[in-house]
């Protein structure tokens, strides 16, 4: 199966990449890590791009990293994933507030409702 | 991101203790909370429906429960009980973010509800948080909770955003 991951700088999103790294390392899939500059984190590509760097090292995967520009990185995610034939989508999401309310982010909505590929949301 | 509030505040509201009718001719008494009223508090959410949950809480099982008491009840947070027979019937609290900026959430048992006691502890606890000096307060709620929404505005908060599966309300006291 080839995988499309979206990191966008979450911690969530951190998580989603090393528990994505399991799985397929036991199933043999294919990954590939598009990155993102989620507006609600706002932390740098090169930064996103460094750490998804050592983690793929440090698990010793092969992965490509792919970079989404413009203003909708849910859009430009599931268009990737439509173009290229991925099989599936996989974001992490979810944040819980202080109080512990748990909260879905525009991107992972936009996502959820619009990919034509099945969508794995890891939380 | 920066929140958005009202430019102006909110009325003055009522302040804890109160008792109050319901719509059902139920007394309900609106009391300050804390640790003290953790057992009280504990039962109520024991035998919540899990149909009411929202957005991951109250969390499904006792000792998640317990852990997310040590939270709400905690030191800097502002809580109201609801009291009918001894029992408690309701719960809102205030729990302090990252930035100084309280978030609001209220839960009443469902045989108590649409009788008007979720007004009556937002209110309250919005009236406690006034007499503490609070300034913002915010809240979110699932996009298709429409009774939830209608009291939220109508006690006087905005909506600030829309663009995600819930909308995220705000209030200046």
């Amino acid at each position: 199966m080839d995988i499309l991951l979206g990191v966008g700088g979450s911690e969530l999103s951190y998580q989603a990449l090393e528990e994505t790294l399991d799985r397929v390392q036991q199933t043999g899939d294919t990954l590939t890590v598009a990155i993102f500059d989620n507006e609600e984190i706002s932390e740098e590509m090169e930064t996103i791009r460094q750490r998804v760097e050592a983690t793929l090292q440090e698990t010793d995967f092969e992965a490509e990293i792919r970079e989404l520009d413009g203003r909708s990185p849910g859009s430009a995610l599931v268009s990737l994933a439509e173009e290229e034939g991925f099989d599936r989508i996989v974001l992490g999401g979810g944040e819980r507030s202080t109080l512990g309310k748990i909260q879905l982010g525009s991107i992972v909505e936009f996502v959820l409702l619009n990919a034509q590929t099945p969508v794995t949301l890891i939380r | 991101m920066t929140r958005e509030y009202p430019d102006e505040p909110a009325d003055e509201f009522p302040r804890p203790p109160r008792t109050v009718t319901d719509r059902e001719g139920r007394a309900v008494t609106i009391d300050p909370a804390d640790m003290g009223d953790h057992d009280g508090v504990l039962e109520m959410y024991l035998s919540f429906d899990p149909a009411d949950r929202a957005q991951g809480i109250p969390p499904a099982n006792e000792s998640a429960i317990e852990n997310w008491l040590e939270t709400i009840l905690g030191d800097d947070t502002f809580n109201v009980v609801a009291h009918h027979d001894d029992s408690v019937v309701g719960h809102a609290t205030l729990v302090p973010d990252r930035n100084g900026e309280y978030e609001l959430a209220i839960f009443v048992l469902q045989s108590f509800q649409g009788a008007g006691i979720g007004t009556n502890l937002v209110e309250t606890l919005l009236g406690l948080g006034q007499a503490e000096g609070l300034g913002k307060v915010w809240l979110t709620v699932e996009r298709w909770n429409d009774p939830a929404i209608a009291l939220y505005r109508k006690v006087g908060f905005e909506t600030t955003t829309t663009e995600s599966f819930e909308i995220e309300m705000s209030i200046r006291l």
